[in-house]
């Protein structure tokens, strides 16, 4: 009886004494770190480079991360975060936002197969590279979707991705994963993209798909030759002197579409 | 005084933890690849094996001798050894900020380590006092982190060194490792 009496009172002492000492002797807190840390998304999404949230903010702390590289943060925090670090605000980069380039949706794309796997993009073009048509096509499975930090793509019932702008926060996540390499990372002051990735022929695309871009260049007699590239017969907006958005009007594809802007009250709530 | 001296000499040298008793393997394999991360290390395994010297021998002396709880050393030591670390590393963070940062995360690492508890054992088992145990324990740490400290220097050598590719990584340290052991088998004679 004794030697348990004993290890049960000598617990109970040590786990006190342990318990006073934290909670009269713990660190003090580092003000700044808290302040940095609680002005971070907390989606960890990894596309600054770190190993999440937290990790970021030590590198902030540290000097070895700028501001800039977090695409999560909103704009009045990262305004925050430069003055809290004493950075200018200028080393910024532009805010980015990612589009689905295809416009392949299952009224408008044809399946050479009947595809009954598992629901997943990844999975799905290990058979035979997938059951859409096109080879440039969004599968619209979803593994995009799954893995976006911010519950910003959506996938339509007709099976195509739609990323929601207001809500996409241009970590590049989905860039990386999508097997078909159809997401785009683009400036969001580029008000118009071409939704479409197939750079085959006419007669090729239209097999397949009849949203398909035709490579008329009709958008590029309209805007001029520096706004928009033609890549074989693909054409493509210049993200760095994009045209305007009242181009889309001269397409008859109808696959050059804006992106469509953040209304103002969907961009507080992202804010928020 | 020549107690002591043949003490600390016995522990550095000739009956050195690792490379004669082989306790503590673990730490020794894993934190010498780099001299920087070894010297932290050894730092913390000093600190912390005079401490649990201390307090392990005390323990022994108030609690479990003469009372026929010989038998309860092993669990009483390692309940102590492992609070005590952890109200140090408290006590560290508050109060040293530097020395916590120097052996951070290498304390709660070496709380339960076989070299910690072994040391204190040795005592136990061959009847030191506290304060003798304490110097004990303090001599085998300092022997600890030598050996850590020279095989750590060893092994970034052996990094600019061609090494055939069937002994790469593992194999070449557990090579270098027993190479210093004999070494230190020169010592036997000291004692």
């Amino acid at each position: 009886m004794y030697p348990v009496l004993l290890l049960t009172i000598l617990g109970v002492l040590l786990a006190l004494a342990i318990g006073l000492v934290v909670r009269y002797f713990d660190a003090p807190e580092d003000a700044q770190g808290d302040a940095v840390r609680s002005l971070m998304p907390g989606a960890n999404c990894g596309g600054c480079g770190f190993a999440g949230c937290n990790d970021y903010a030590s590198a902030l702390l540290r000097g070895e991360a700028k501001p800039g590289a977090c695409h999560a943060m909103s704009a009045e925090n990262l305004e925050k975060l430069c003055r809290l670090l004493g950075v200018a605000q200028e080393a910024v980069g532009e805010p980015l936002v990612a589009v689905v380039c295809c416009s392949g949706d299952d009224n408008h794309a044809v399946h050479r197969a009947f595809y009954n796997g598992v629901n997943d993009c990844l999975n799905a073009v290990l058979v035979a590279g997938g059951a859409k048509g096109c080879s440039y096509g969004c599968l619209g499975l979803g593994s995009c979707a799954r893995v976006c930090p911010f519950g910003a793509i959506e996938i339509r019932p007709d099976h195509i991705a739609k990323i929601h702008p207001n809500l996409c926060r241009g970590c590049g996540k989905c860039v990386s994963i999508c097997p078909r390499k159809v997401i785009k990372l683009v400036p969001r002051s580029v008000p118009v993209m071409v939704y479409c990735s197939s750079p085959n022929k006419f007669a090729m695309k239209k097999q397949f798909c009849s949203a398909a871009c035709i490579g008329c260049r009709k958008c590029q007699k309209a805007s001029g030759e520096d706004k928009i590239f033609i890549n074989g017969f693909l054409a493509s907006v210049n993200t760095e002197d994009p045209p305007d958005a009242s181009i889309v009007e001269v397409c008859p594809a109808k696959c050059l579409r804006t992106i469509c802007p953040p209304t103002a009250e969907a961009a507080e709530s992202v804010q928020k | 005084m020549g107690e002591y001296f043949t003490l600390i000499i016995g522990a550095i040298l000739v009956h050195n933890f690792v490379l004669s008793r082989i306790l503590g393997i673990c730490p020794f394999l894993g934190v010498s690849k780099k001299l920087s991360t070894a010297l932290g290390m050894g730092g913390a395994v000093i600190f912390v094996m005079t401490l649990s010297g201390a307090a392990t021998s005390l323990v022994n002396h108030l609690l479990l001798r003469g009372h026929g709880l010989e038998y309860l050393r092993t669990i009483v030591f390692i309940l102590v050894i492992a609070a005590l670390v952890q109200i140090v590393e408290v006590l560290l963070q508050r109060f040293s900020k530097p020395l916590y940062k120097a052996l951070g995360i290498y304390l709660p690492l070496i709380t339960t380590n076989c070299a910690v508890l072994g040391s204190a054992i040795i005592c136990a088992n061959d009847d030191y006092g506290i304060m003798k145990s304490t110097v004990f324990c303090g001599a085998s740490g300092v022997g600890f982190a030598l050996a850590l400290l020279l095989f750590a220097s060893v092994r970034e050598k052996l990094e600019l060194a061609r090494v055939p590719k069937c002994l790469e990584g593992a194999a070449i340290a557990l090579l270098t490792a027993s190479i210093l052991a004999m070494a230190f088998s020169g010592f036997a004679g000291l004692g």
